[in-house]
């Protein structure tokens, strides 16, 4: 489990949500790999220091991905803030996520 | 058809599906630590297979297996195969673990996957349990998402190459014959070394599935499409054992529960034979089948009765009436009694169930009547497949088997089933009416008996509340006499008998009257000789006495005259009866 804390709404006085995620990802499986990159990077433009991510290696940890119901990876879990949802793939769909995310580019 | 079991066997190492049939197909099971592809429309019957697959490893092999479960959520699964009553509940998580793999409906799909974490978690849960076999059913549900044909060829490679290295033995299910996965499983087929076929066609309203194996890389197999059914115990394939001809034969007589007709029978039916009984309604085909299989009861056998298109209570009450008492054995549950309606099932089908039904309460002796109702159900060819299965089954395993044949709107003369079952039935008996006098009696005729000395003779079949009988039909003067006209005759016989008994009782006594007679007569004549003789011998005495004095007086005489001897020697008189 590696955990990147980027917690620092407190700046935000509370007014905007904490965005925590979970990625599932099978080591480093191109993928997966493309998983992080791609998460990292939404998160760093759209959601600059109010998201919480948390990573975790199947192939580290297998029988928490068959507890955790969740079958291919990459998949993204979010947790919170309500509603949670799971998207798989390798996020390399970027208007999904942001979609899926609640928001919008302004093109 | 080229199948050679025993060489297959040596060729690789094969996982037993406890399919019986189609370990019999494959000489052996799928092959080992690969991938096997089983195709076949929605509701063929592949989830069945493969998760019966999965508990016949568990269960009689102790191999542990994981259900992966891609479309149908696996409690309802569990649910829907509660019928079969393979008792998931005991083997599940030790024995067999399910995984939910379908995924949630609100899933959103943004970017590649892949199936890497899924392998590595089933592979960490397959060690964890000591699993042996994985079952994907089916990976359509997870492919079609990739919508990328490269894509998922990577991901069924994947798979293929992971089977190889865990080791693990893989059946996945995919739907066939869609245009739109016709691709993907081309190729899948192509990687695979085991394709298994399941069709679910309708053939004259009649629902048939076979089974077939497209391909088996590295070993031989039959080749044909085998018949498969869905039976209340799981699925079941009918191929046929190449050696299944080579049976043991028994010289053992079995009765037929009709004494006439053992002895017709030079001792009843031979053990493991088979007989069918054939003829218009009403001859009492029903009767003699039933009377079989009580007799097969009163001897301890279990037995089973199989009557289509007549519930069973109905059977029973009938026989009742006839004076064979099925009930009794119900009870003691000697006796099994099945009753289907022939149509709800393809002949293939019902022989499934039949054979379960005889593994089940190792019957020993079968009744079927009639067995042409199965013609019923489904196209002719299949259904006389199946009949004829079901009858070397029977005799493969040793069991005497009586069926009946409905012969209907044929010609009753021709001596022909519609089920040209007789060829290869042991025995033939054939029922037939005699229309005399205005009355129609049941004649009983044993066309064939293979192996056995047996009457060449028509009898006139009775039933009454004793039972069934057989009775000589009155032959004389080149005419065959039946019913009431036989009865008529006989009793004309009796009275002549009679009259002939009591015309010699009078000639006896008057004889004897006469030798009374006769004899008293000689009596009397006896005690008349007996006086007649008296009377002579005391006059005989006289004579000699008389005699006597004369010869003394002479000599008296003599001597007074001083007579010389010979001058004076003169003759007795010999004149009888003068001194009288």
């Amino acid at each position: 489990m590696n955990t990147l804390n980027d917690n620092n709404n407190q700046k935000e006085s509370g007014q905007v949500a904490l965005f925590i995620f979970r990625l599932y990802v099978a080591g480093s499986a191109p993928n997966s790999l493309r998983a992080i990159g791609n998460l990292m990077d939404i998160c760093q433009e759209y959601l600059p220091e109010r998201h919480q991510i948390e990573i975790v290696d199947v192939l580290q940890d297998p029988l928490r991905a068959i507890t955790d119901k969740v079958l291919v990876t990459p998949t993204l879990i979010k947790v919170a803030p309500e509603p949670t949802w799971s998207m798989l793939g390798d996020l390399s769909a970027r208007e999904k996520v942001l979609l899926g995310l609640g928001i919008e580019i302004c093109s | 058809m080229t199948f050679h079991p025993q060489s297959a066997k040596s060729e690789m190492k094969k996982m037993p599906t406890g399919i019986e049939g189609f370990d019999v197909m494959t000489g052996g099971g799928l092959p080992c630590s690969r991938m096997s592809l089983l195709l076949g429309s929605p509701g063929a019957g592949k989830t069945v297979f493969a998760l019966q697959t999965l508990v016949n490893g568990a269960r009689q092999l102790d191999e542990p297996g994981i259900f992966i479960a891609f479309e149908e959520d696996s409690k309802r699964l569990i649910e829907n195969v509660r019928t079969f009553g393979w008792d998931l509940g005991a083997l599940e998580d030790r024995k067999l673990f399910f995984l939910d793999a379908h995924l949630p409906a609100d899933t959103i799909q943004a970017g590649q996957f892949d199936l890497i974490g899924l392998l590595a978690a089933i592979e960490a849960k397959a060690k964890e349990i000591g699993a042996k076999r994985v079952v994907f059913d089916s990976i359509d549900a997870l492919l079609i998402p990739l919508n990328d044909p490269l894509l998922e060829r990577q991901e069924i490679l994947r798979v293929h190459d992971w089977f190889a290295k865990t080791e693990l033995t893989g059946i996945m299910t995919a739907k066939d014959g869609s245009s739109i996965g016709a691709q993907r499983y081309g190729f899948m087929q192509f990687i695979t070394d085991c394709v298994v076929t399941i069709k679910h066609q309708t053939i004259d309203r009649v629902s048939l599935r076979t089974i077939q194996i497209m391909k088996y890389r590295g070993s031989s197999f039959a080749e044909n499409e085998f018949p498969m059914v869905i039976t209340p115990f799981g699925i079941d394939v009918a191929s046929i054992k190449p050696n299944e001809l080579d049976y043991p034969v028994s010289t053992e007589r079995i009765s037929t529960g009709v004494q006439r007709l053992d002895t017709m029978l030079n001792g009843g039916y031979y053990r493991g034979s088979s007989t069918l009984v054939s003829g218009a309604p009403g001859t009492a085909k029903t009767t003699l089948s039933g009377a079989f299989v009580e007799a097969a009861c009163q001897r301890g056998e279990p037995a089973l009765y199989v009557s289509f298109d007549e519930a069973a209570n109905e059977v029973i009450r009938n026989m009742a009436s006839v004076g064979i008492d099925l009930k009794t054995h119900v009870d003691s549950g000697l006796l099994r009694m099945y009753s289907a309606q022939s149509v709800t099932h393809s002949a293939a089908e019902h022989l499934v169930i039949l054979k379960s039904l005889i593994a089940q309460h190792r019957i020993q002796c079968l009744a079927i009547d009639p067995l042409s109702a199965l013609l019923k159900s489904g196209d002719l060819p299949s259904t006389l497949g199946a009949v004829e299965r079901l009858l070397r089954f029977a005799k493969s395993s040793g069991i005497t088997i009586v069926c009946t044949s409905l012969l209907e709107g044929v010609d009753l003369e021709a001596e022909n089933t519609p089920l040209q079952v007789s060829t290869i039935a042991d025995t033939w008996i054939q029922l037939s009416y005699v229309i005399q006098a205005g009355e129609r009696n049941r004649a009983l005729t044993i066309i064939k008996s293979r192996g056995t000395q047996h009457s060449n003779q028509v009898r006139e079949l009775i039933l009454s509340d004793q039972g069934v009988t057989l009775t000589d039909v009155y032959t004389a003067g080149g005419e065959v006499l039946m019913g009431t006209l036989r009865h008529e005759k006989e009793q004309a016989a009796q009275l002549e008998l009679v009259q002939l008994e009591a015309d010699f009782e009078l000639e006896r006594r008057a004889i004897e009257v006469d030798e009374g007679e006769i004899s008293s007569r000689i009596e009397t004549l006896r005690r008349e000789l007996d006086s007649k003789r008296t009377a002579f011998r005391v006059k005989e005495r006289l004579h000699e006495a008389r005699e006597t004095q004369w010869r003394a007086g002479q000599d008296d005489l003599q001597h007074l005259r001083y007579a010389d001897s010979d001058s004076l020697t003169a003759p007795y008189p010999q004149s009888e009866g003068s001194e009288d």
